[in-house]
């Protein structure tokens, strides 16, 4: 493993993920904005797709390694990248190394990839050291937080966007029952296995539906998508958020105004 | 036993739909998994997680030397006096079972709580003899009166209520109906005692062989694995080639967390460290003690990348933990494990062809991995099996054809463009509303599914960038 190089006072390559890209764009100007109000530069790499993860888990390592390429490729040049995803961002710092774990050069060039990848809670907790955004909701809110699996267990998140959304005035931090529980997304498998799947969804909305919380809040687009697929269709009035968009909401006018 | 494994989308929605089982498993399942979270961490998180990389350290330093462990454990058994044997598969194992109960006079055989003797089936071998037998942990002793497999490993019959498991005693055994739990409790208990006394022969698993002292151990709650050790003439153990430890200072660890992971205590009730058969200076324990060391496909998995799972105690923690399995039960697994290790050894032991759907049977969620006592990667191993069910060929065409077409889409930021465009007008000017066609019905058999952005964010990007710098 790289040393991991501090994130402090460099320009941020964002890597949105291909799922915010194409059905969350906000989510992505969330991000861009929570960064710039805190004074950091940001820039698009126009060459990145996705991070490979779809191919990756359902055992097709040698598309998932074209893929993988191309992120190599896209973001070169980047200094940090920040993602607003634990599930992507645990791919390109866990599984790039050890997918080119038999070519040397691009090894090499995953493993440094790798050690300047960040999550977006992590980079703004860990990377900068900022818990306390200076941020304000417009309105008192009741929120929870569903751990996202891959962010929880293989990069360690949870603590992060708990500690953000606690230095918000105006917001309140409950528990989500079961929050550490998957909530049947998993990628291919949701539509492989897709009884299972919404099974575990119906679990996840039972939980959601008994908490004091409104708003849940989460780290990662995909998730998001399964649990409010499930919301909606059982008529449930709580959604689902994520946590870059909650952040942002909180913002002072003046960023709000652009 | 027979293997029902590539059945499993269609035995999990059998569980999935039964209300019953779904609520007893989720009840079992949930209230292990906080037993074992309190008793792991008992002393404090910094010493169940050092518990648990001991255990590990443990398990993976026994298997680098398993070659040679086998070996010492197998002389100094011998000078126990156990009787030691081997057996390549199945079949070998049940013939030495049939021919030591030949050769004792055997007639009826008590059983303690084995998962290797479910895997080779040896309840059918003995039973097309002419032998009785009778499982005497209670859990597979209803699911034996009931003709069912067990569903999880520690606590086979996880999948039944109260009033199910009452029905099965009133039905087989003419129990006086009870709702207490007690009263049931005391009712097996007698009818077992009179098979414990009766029986010519025990048969057991067993959870650890020490290598240096040559002792076989076995922990049970309800001293099954004791009585069947103990009180007939003649005893056979069957066990796994990968339950070899070094050391007792290893068992010691070990034994700890197994109990500590898969039921939530400090120590089983029955805790028995067996090292060989009756001394001529000793009044009670059986004459002859037989351990038969089960191959069983395990050498061909310790061979490979896989040999990590090798480091299983059979504690059910990750059984307990999976959210796929407390939705579907362990039968819909088709074969004798369940849940993340089932779907994993389950492809080892009986061949990816013969398991295909089970590596798929994963969210990847990493629960499983997270409660493991010896930290065995079980989210890698399944990725692992899916490339290899990709390479063997034995992935559907469809996927295959839609794999390669995505990779093209994603390898270069115009066909990416592209794709995007597609997806956006496939989605919300053709599939309106709320069925998606072909594979994506599935998502939306269950739950809805957004619109696309009419924007995608690097056209959002392009006109921000463009309106600052003008
Ligand atoms: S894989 Fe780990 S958690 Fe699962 S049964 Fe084996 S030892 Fe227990």
């Amino acid at each position: 493993m790289h040393p991991r190089p501090s994130p402090q006072g460099k320009p941020v390559s964002l890597f949105v993920t291909c799922i915010v890209d194409m059905i969350y764009p906000q989510t992505g100007m969330s991000v861009v904005k929570i960064l710039e109000h805190l004074g950091v530069e940001v820039d698009f790499p126009l060459g990145q797709t996705c991070c490979g993860q779809p191919a990756f888990n359902s055992g097709y390592q040698d598309e998932a390694r074209v893929v993988a390429r191309q992120f190599l490729r896209a973001f070169k040049d980047a200094q940090v990248i920040v993602t607003p995803s634990g599930s992507c961002c645990a791919m390109v710092r866990h599984e790039y190394p050890r997918l080119f774990a038999d070519d040397p050069v691009l090894h090499a060039e995953a493993e440094r990839i790798a050690s300047l990848t960040w999550e977006f809670t992590e980079y703004l907790v860990d990377g900068l050291g900022i818990t306390d955004l200076g941020l304000r909701l417009p309105q008192p809110q009741t929120v929870a937080f569903h751990d996202a699996c891959h962010g929880l267990r293989l990069l360690k998140l949870g603590a992060a966007s708990r500690a953000l959304m606690q230095h918000t005035e105006n917001a309140t931090v409950v528990d989500l029952p079961n929050c550490d529980v998957c909530c049947g997304f998993g990628g291919l498998f949701a539509v492989k296995m897709a009884e299972v799947s919404s099974a575990m969804l119906e679990q996840k909305c039972s939980d959601i539906d008994a908490c004091a919380a409104d708003t849940i809040i989460t780290g990662d687009a995909s998730c998001l998508t399964q649990m409010n697929g499930g919301l909606s269709r059982r008529g449930s009035s709580k959604r689902v958020r994520h946590v870059a968009d909650v952040l942002a909401d909180a913002l002072p006018e003046v960023s709000h105004a652009e | 036993m027979q293997n029902n494994a590539n059945s499993f989308v269609a035995l999990a929605d059998i569980g999935i739909h039964d209300p019953d089982q779904r609520q007893a498993v989720a009840v079992g399942t949930i209230r292990a998994y906080d037993k074992r979270r309190a008793a792991m961490f008992a002393d404090g998180h910094e010493h169940g997680e050092a518990l648990r990389q001991q255990a590990a350290e443990a398990k993976r330093r026994a298997l680098r030397c398993l070659p040679e462990l086998l070996e010492q454990a197998e002389a100094n058994m011998i000078a126990n006096g156990f009787t030691v044997l081997w057996a390549r598969d199945a079949d070998e194992a049940n013939r030495h079972v049939v021919e030591i109960a030949q050769r004792h006079g055997v007639k009826t055989v008590a059983k303690g709580k084995s998962m290797a003797t479910e895997e080779i089936a040896l309840n059918h071998a003995l039973e097309a003899v002419g032998l009785h037998i009778t499982e005497t942990d209670l859990g597979e002793f209803i699911i034996q009166l009931n003709h069912e497999p067990p569903s999880h490993i520690v606590a086979p019959v996880i999948h039944k209520t109260k009033p199910q498991i009452r029905d099965i005693f009133v039905r087989e055994l003419g129990m006086p109906p009870t709702d207490d739990a007690g009263e049931m409790v005391a009712f097996a208990r007698r009818v077992l005692r009179e098979k414990f006394l009766n029986a010519d022969l025990g048969v057991t698993g067993g959870n650890f062989i020490i290598a240096e002292t040559g002792s076989l151990c076995l922990v049970t709650n309800e001293g099954n694995g004791r009585l069947c050790s103990t009180m007939p003439d003649v005893h056979v153990a069957v066990v796994g080639i990968e339950k070899i430890v070094e050391t007792v200072e290893d068992y010691a660890t070990l034994t700890q967390v197994l109990s500590r992971s898969g039921t939530g205590q400090n120590l089983t009730v029955y805790t028995n460290i067996l090292n060989g058969p009756r001394r001529a200076d000793e009044a009670d324990g059986p004459s002859h003690v037989y351990v038969i060391l089960l191959d069983n496909g395990r050498s061909d998995i310790y061979a490979t990348d896989y040999a990590e799972v090798l480091a299983c105690v059979r504690c059910g923690a990750c059984q307990n933990a999976c959210p796929v399995y407390r939705s579907t039960g362990g039968h819909a697994y088709g074969w004798v494990y369940g849940g993340p290790i089932g779907a994993v050894l389950t492809p080892l032991l009986v061949g990816l062809e013969n398991a295909s759907p089970l590596p798929h049977a994963s969210s990847l969620c990493g629960a499983c991995k997270e409660v493991c006592p010896v930290d065995i990667d079980l989210p890698r191993m399944l990725i692992d099996l899916r490339r290899d069910l990709v390479r063997q060929g034995h992935a559907p065409r469809a996927w295959k054809l839609g794999m390669k077409a995505w990779a093209v889409g994603m390898r270069s930021p115009r066909f990416y463009r592209w794709g995007g465009l597609a997806a956006r007008l496939g989605r919300n000017k053709i599939a309106r509303g709320n069925q998606l066609p072909g594979l994506l019905g599935n998502w939306t058999r269950h739950r809805d599914f957004p619109p696309f952005a009419e924007k995608p964010f690097r056209q959002l990007w392009a006109e921000r960038q463009k309106a600052q710098s003008s």
